[in-house]
């Protein structure tokens, strides 16, 4: 098939970017959205052109690498999929295809698609994290009785890949979703009371301070995330706030 | 507790219980308007009452327009702020594919609520304290209906308000199910609140459009 790209294109942070226009011929539709952005590149490098840079790492839709606004969505228009998981298949021949970075003032532009995602790191290092005895005598986590409802709700919000997904699709950039996840993922179980309370004031005062937006409720971020990460997680993240401050 | 009033997530506990607030004074002020329609003459006593008893005017009626005040100012602060957390704008932006129109554009149909409660004021809220505490005119239990019916005569008003209340609606269809999520409200009972905000966000604002055509179609001639 036979594609027209408009792509991002910007040199460095500081410089200021644009759209650039490429014609790209002999696309198949097995090939993932990375592998025709390789197609491209090696066009592009045949012709002595920059390529065009974009993160990517396992390829395999599990570590959180990739990201990529394709069409006016994050990871494109398929559902719980990432970009590298998203196939040629579910575009038509003659088809034009608009590529972004992730846009938000917390996730800065590096060069091209490239997009700074520490913002993430900061927070999960404000709080994601628990107090577990590694030296010597380590007690096993399966000696620990979990209710099977909680532990299926803590799987379900570990399984975030802090992607960024749900920041590039709010209207507003908001991180509502991954923090509620990383809150959520300890907040359910025991192993996670211990900073309870320091968890949650911790990372949201870091995601305030990274400058994401505000969460509204539209419900954009739960569709676009490749692992299907729920709302209810930001309900608790509130729930989970609100007392932590009213305990002081 | 002086980490949860700088936080964004008080901001947005700021606008649920203002939210929520406005939207039982809403049904309030809808079910003594339907007395207009289906009762005059307690829509004129319950009017009065409203319009002279102490704890309304000097306790109740204050707390309302900070209500509406805090709700609007917090509204556009958060929006402007939601707007610098994007930065760069996307050159293709596909909202529609993951989210409502209303949930995206509150600020739309805020704007235009807001305009209709400048023109709701100058219809009837200034006229109110000016007949009170400006002329000071004698107490009359029986003007309510009267005044209430004649506003609705030219049919530009009522279209106005009609408009308005569709955009109510649409406010409503997000906002009052938002405010729960806000609150930490997300579990069983969820399904049922979201059936009972939107049955809600639908019924309150066609039954002020009923209100406003009938008064429209049945005006008071003597």
């Amino acid at each position: 098939m036979k594609l027209t790209l408009k792509i991002w294109r910007q040199k460095d942070a500081s410089s200021k970017g644009k759209m650039v226009d490429y014609s790209l011929n002999g696309v198949e539709g097995d090939m993932s959205f990375l592998e025709m952005l390789d197609v491209l590149n090696e066009e592009l490098i045949n012709k002595g052109e920059e390529p065009v840079e974009f993160d990517h790492d396992c390829r395999e839709g599990i570590c959180g690498t990739c990201s990529l606004q394709i069409n006016g969505e994050p990871h494109g228009p398929d559902r719980l999929v990432t970009t590298c998981q998203l196939h040629m298949r579910k575009f038509k021949d003659g088809d034009t295809i608009v590529i972004e970075p992730f846009r938000a003032k917390a996730f800065p532009v590096i060069k091209d698609l490239i997009v700074d995602r520490s913002s993430f790191d900061r927070i999960q290092q404000a709080g994601g994290y628990i107090s577990v005895n590694t030296s010597g005598n380590t007690v096993d986590a399966n000696a620990i009785p979990i209710n099977k409802h909680a532990a299926d709700e803590a799987m379900d919000a570990a399984t975030c890949i802090g992607c960024g997904a749900c920041v590039a699709a709010c209207k507003n950039a908001s991180a509502m979703l991954f923090t509620s996840a990383k809150v959520s993922q300890f907040a359910l179980l025991p192993q996670g009371q211990v900073e309870a309370t320091e968890r949650v004031q911790n990372m949201v005062r870091q995601m305030d301070l990274e400058g994401f937006g505000n969460c509204t409720n539209t419900g954009a971020c739960e569709i676009e995330c490749p692992k299907g990460i729920s709302l209810e997680n930001i309900a608790r993240l509130n729930r989970e706030y609100y007392s932590s401050s009213l305990k002081g | 507790m002086s980490a949860l009033i700088k936080s964004s997530l008080a901001r947005k506990v700021v606008m649920a219980l203002s939210g929520l607030f406005l939207v039982f004074f809403l049904g309030q002020h809808f079910v003594i308007n339907i007395t207009s329609v289906i009762a005059p003459d307690t829509f004129n006593s319950w009017s009065h009452f409203m319009g002279y008893n102490p704890l309304v005017q000097y306790l109740l009626q204050p707390i309302l327009i900070a209500g509406v005040i805090i709700h609007f100012v917090m509204g556009f602060a958060l929006e402007l702020q939601n707007r610098a957390a994007r930065g760069v704008r996307y050159v293709s932006y596909k909202g529609s594919a993951n989210s409502s129109w209303v949930s995206r554009n509150m600020l739309i149909s805020g704007a235009v609520i807001l305009a209709f409660l400048a023109l709701h004021f100058y219809d009837f809220w200034f006229p109110e304290m000016a007949y009170k505490y400006i002329e000071v005119n004698p107490e009359d239990p029986t003007r309510y209906l009267v005044e209430t019916a004649h506003k609705f005569e030219p049919m530009w008003r009522t279209l106005l308000y009609i408009i308005a209340f569709v955009l109510l609606a649409l406010h409503l269809l997000h906002g009052f199910a938002s405010s729960f999520q806000t609150m930490g409200v997300n579990n069983k009972f969820s399904s049922g609140i979201k059936t009972f905000t939107k049955i809600y966000a639908i019924v309150i604002p066609l039954g002020f459009i009923f209100i406003a055509l009938y008064h429209h179609f049945n005006p008071i001639t003597h």
